[in-house]
């Protein structure tokens, strides 16, 4: 298959990484911010550049669950299951996001447009139960509300 | 540079900008009350008033004031007045409110929450009384809604970094370490260890050696070390500078966790502002002495929390614990001596070298000096971030601060410390906020997480969250906890669903306590926690549940659909990518 970003588009990218002390870990973070997954030769280009195999480059990638191998859809969607939002009533908002968005699980759907993915506390539990879409927080939220927010998605 | 200069420059901009001639409104915006309620439309929007009305005035970006139910809260200083605060702000509202005020002296009633001064106006009520504010006692807060996040002359005129002027200037470093071992200070990170001692384990070794502050936070219910982060990140740094300086240190590390912009940006602008001013990189204020501090980012991963782990995350590798001994003070990070400490203990360390420990260990009980920040969740009238005196009891800080449980519901357990920690009944009230109480009576302290819960939720249904939670983020590499928290998982579900037997109970006692006697890291030690803790005061919830009745209903009506993401999750590629 080939690759949509080369080898040297990754590179650039690494090499002008914001953090001070580049690390596997620093570079993949990198790459994951500006393409939005980790493309295949990715690994490659970061296990060259930080002079370690790419078997311990998919080691670290594939410990940290924010890793994604494949594009994401356009909206990023997650929902916070952790036990304060649990018990203002995530799993209803789960049920629902699996039901319109025709999912099992977290995942992507089948157009690719929404990437849904379930989190354990998204830090503001004052306005539990809470949800994000493209990262930007709405609280206190219901399944109406949220239903509203799904249906405009697209 | 020198910090008298710095200091009187810095006072000079802060007498203009208080001097009342100018309107000075101050945005609260911080974790909850920040972006996700429009803070920077607000703020858009009075630049927007100001530009077309031609009338000056000045917005600082301020922290959290605890209240933050109340968000997004603004005031105003202008005039000689004292400062009039309003609560629940927001785009539409918030011109209306300023105009009001700054164009006709009219004080709206809508949204007031009240002044704040020396002099009060008549017929507003007094800001200082509010039950949020009232009971709080604020030491590493002090700062935190009063100035500006990312402007560190304000932090100055406001005595930021005279703690570390003077221990640079006029103590050695083991003073330092002996001042802080005489506060009595204890890590609130959660084990409670006594900060001071920590940093002596690393005094005498040479060379390069590390400060690592740690704001994982991925506890659930926990949100203070971001808000102090989001709210003064120099008290932060300053704190971070004077441990490196007591044990000698070269260098320090702020891990946070990607993706939480806020306290990343935050701290980042912090540390650049400080290094412009001469208070970190070489010859920290004509004192000799160079620190150098860096933001590390980890990925999602709960035990990247854990000490070791979070050494291995900043040299980029999985975070995974690492067996001890060797212990981080003699082989840290890179193999280097480090001392590793949570972001709210090092933000106590400035008011401690400025103010004395005795002045410190005043506030407090005997056994825990100084303050908890608490976070306070669920079913509340009231959540918010606090800070409160040591030795109040959980009784006031629900009843008083948090206002009791909405809805005319009835308290029924309290969740505290973090998913490790522990369950109590309501009859815990009487429990004294402080870390050994608290460990009395069965839970812990820890990071000040507490979620409130109502007579609505079973103990079966909040136990297997809290397992759940446990189960998904064990970082795999020893197996009594891979594998004990996901048989614990399965037998809490199978009792959740009306399938338990009486058996189960001393089957999971054996698994628990195989996983603390042979687990590597605290996370399977503490993994059975949860249901112990629960079992001591819900035992009845386990036996009813196993009958196929829960006593609320909350096992049936709630479906968590657990994540099927497991480490490794590399399952996602696609063959033949
Ligand atoms: C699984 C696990 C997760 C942890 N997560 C955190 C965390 O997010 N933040 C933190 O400060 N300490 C965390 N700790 C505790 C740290 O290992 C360490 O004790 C603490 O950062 C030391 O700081 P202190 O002495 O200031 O409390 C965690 C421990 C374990 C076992
Ligand atoms: S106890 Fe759990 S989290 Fe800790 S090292 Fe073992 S598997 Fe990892
Ligand atoms: S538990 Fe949901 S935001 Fe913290
Ligand atoms: S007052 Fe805004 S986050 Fe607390």
């Amino acid at each position: 298959m080939l690759e949509k970003y080369t080898d040297d588009y990754i590179l650039n990218i690494i090499e002008n990484q914001h953090c001070k002390t580049h690390t596997m870990l620093s570079s993949l973070l990198t790459v994951q911010d500006d393409i939005g997954y980790l493309p295949k030769n990715s690994i490659n280009v970061v296990a060259d550049f930080m002079n370690v195999s790419t078997n311990d480059v998919w080691g670290v990638a594939s410990f940290y669950l924010n890793f994604r191998f494949d594009p994401p859809g356009k909206y990023n969607v997650e929902i916070c299951w952790g036990p304060t939002c649990h018990i203002g009533g995530a799993s209803e908002l789960q049920q629902i996001a699996l039901e319109k968005l025709n999912l099992v699980n977290q995942g992507d759907t089948e157009d690719g447009k929404v990437s849904l993915k379930f989190n354990t506390c998204l830090g503001a539990c004052p306005q539990a139960p809470l949800i994000s879409v493209n990262h930007k927080l709405h609280g206190k939220m219901d399944v109406k509300k949220f239903s509203k927010i799904l249906d405009k998605l697209n | 540079m020198n910090y008298e200069i710095i200091k009187s420059d810095s006072d000079k901009k802060w007498a203009e900008l208080t001097n009342g001639s100018i309107p000075w409104i101050r945005i609260s915006d911080a974790m909850c009350c920040g972006s996700s309620l429009g803070s920077d439309e607000i703020i858009d929007n009075l630049k927007k008033y100001s530009a077309e009305n031609k009338i000056q005035i000045n917005i600082s970006r301020v922290g959290c004031h605890g209240i933050c139910y109340a968000g997004t809260i603004i005031d105003v200083l202008f005039n000689g007045n004292p400062r009039i605060f309003w609560g629940y702000i927001n785009p539409k509202n918030v011109i209306k409110t300023i105009n009001s005020y700054i164009q006709n002296g009219e004080i709206l009633k809508d949204n007031l929450l009240g002044s704040y001064g020396d002099e009060l106006i008549k017929g507003v009520p007094d800001f200082s009384e509010l039950p949020g504010i009232k009971y709080q006692k604020r030491i590493a807060l002090k700062n935190s809604g009063n100035i500006a996040f990312d402007d560190i002359f304000q932090y100055i005129a406001n005595d930021g970094f005279s703690g570390l002027n003077k221990a640079l200037h006029s103590m050695k470093s083991d003073e330092v370490i002996s001042e802080v071992k005489n506060s009595g200070l204890r890590g609130r990170g959660g084990a409670a260890f006594p900060t001071g001692v920590k940093w002596s384990f690393m005094a005498n070794s040479k060379g390069k050696k590390y400060i690592l502050c740690n704001c994982e936070e991925g506890d659930p219910g926990a949100f203070n070390d971001k808000g102090i982060l989001e709210s003064d990140p120099f008290t932060l740094i300053e704190g971070m500078i004077i441990a490196g300086y007591a044990t000698g240190s070269t260098n320090g590390f702020v891990f946070i966790r990607h993706g939480h912009e806020g306290p990343i940006v935050r701290t980042e602008q912090a540390i650049k502002q400080a290094y412009n001013n001469g208070l970190l990189g070489e010859n920290i204020l004509e004192s000799g002495f160079s620190f150098d501090i860096e933001v590390s980012l980890t990925g999602d991963s709960y035990v990247a929390g854990e000490e070791t782990a979070l050494m291995e995350s900043i040299e980029g590798k999985s975070s995974k614990p690492r067996s001890r001994p060797p212990f981080p003070a003699a082989y840290g990070v890179w193999g280097k001596p480090s001392t590793i400490n949570n972001v709210k203990s090092l933000s106590y360390v400035a008011e401690i070298i400025r103010n004395g420990s005795d002045w410190f260990k005043s506030t407090g009980t005997e056994s825990s000096s100084g303050t908890a920040i608490v976070c306070l969740s669920g079913n509340i009238v009231n959540p918010g971030m606090y800070e409160v005196e040591m030795g109040v009891s959980l009784g006031d800080v629900i009843e008083k601060l948090g206002g009791g449980i909405p809805d005319g519901r009835k308290l029924k357990m309290l969740q505290t410390g973090g998913p490790l920690g522990g369950v109590l009944g309501s009859d815990s009230l009487k429990v004294k906020i402080d870390f050994d109480e608290m460990a009395k009576a069965g839970a812990i302290l820890g990071s000040g997480g507490i979620i409130v819960v109502d007579d609505r939720t079973c103990a079966v249904d909040l136990t297997k969250s809290l397992v759940a939670f446990c189960q998904y983020e064990s970082c795999g590499k020893c197996f009594p906890c891979r594998l004990g928290m996901t048989h614990l998982l399965e037998i809490v579900e199978k009792i959740s669903r009306g399938e338990g037997q009486i058996e189960d109970l001393s089957l999971m006692n054996k698994i628990g306590k195989n996983m603390q006697a042979g687990s590597l890291c605290g996370h399977g030690q503490l993994g059975y926690n949860p249901i112990s803790s629960a079992l001591k005061h819900f035992q009845n919830d386990f036996e009813k549940c196993m009958s196929g009745d829960c006593p609320t209903g909350s096992c049936k009506e709630r479906k968590i659909v657990f994540p099927i993401n497991t480490r490794p999750n590399a399952w996602q590629v696609k063959v033949g990518m």
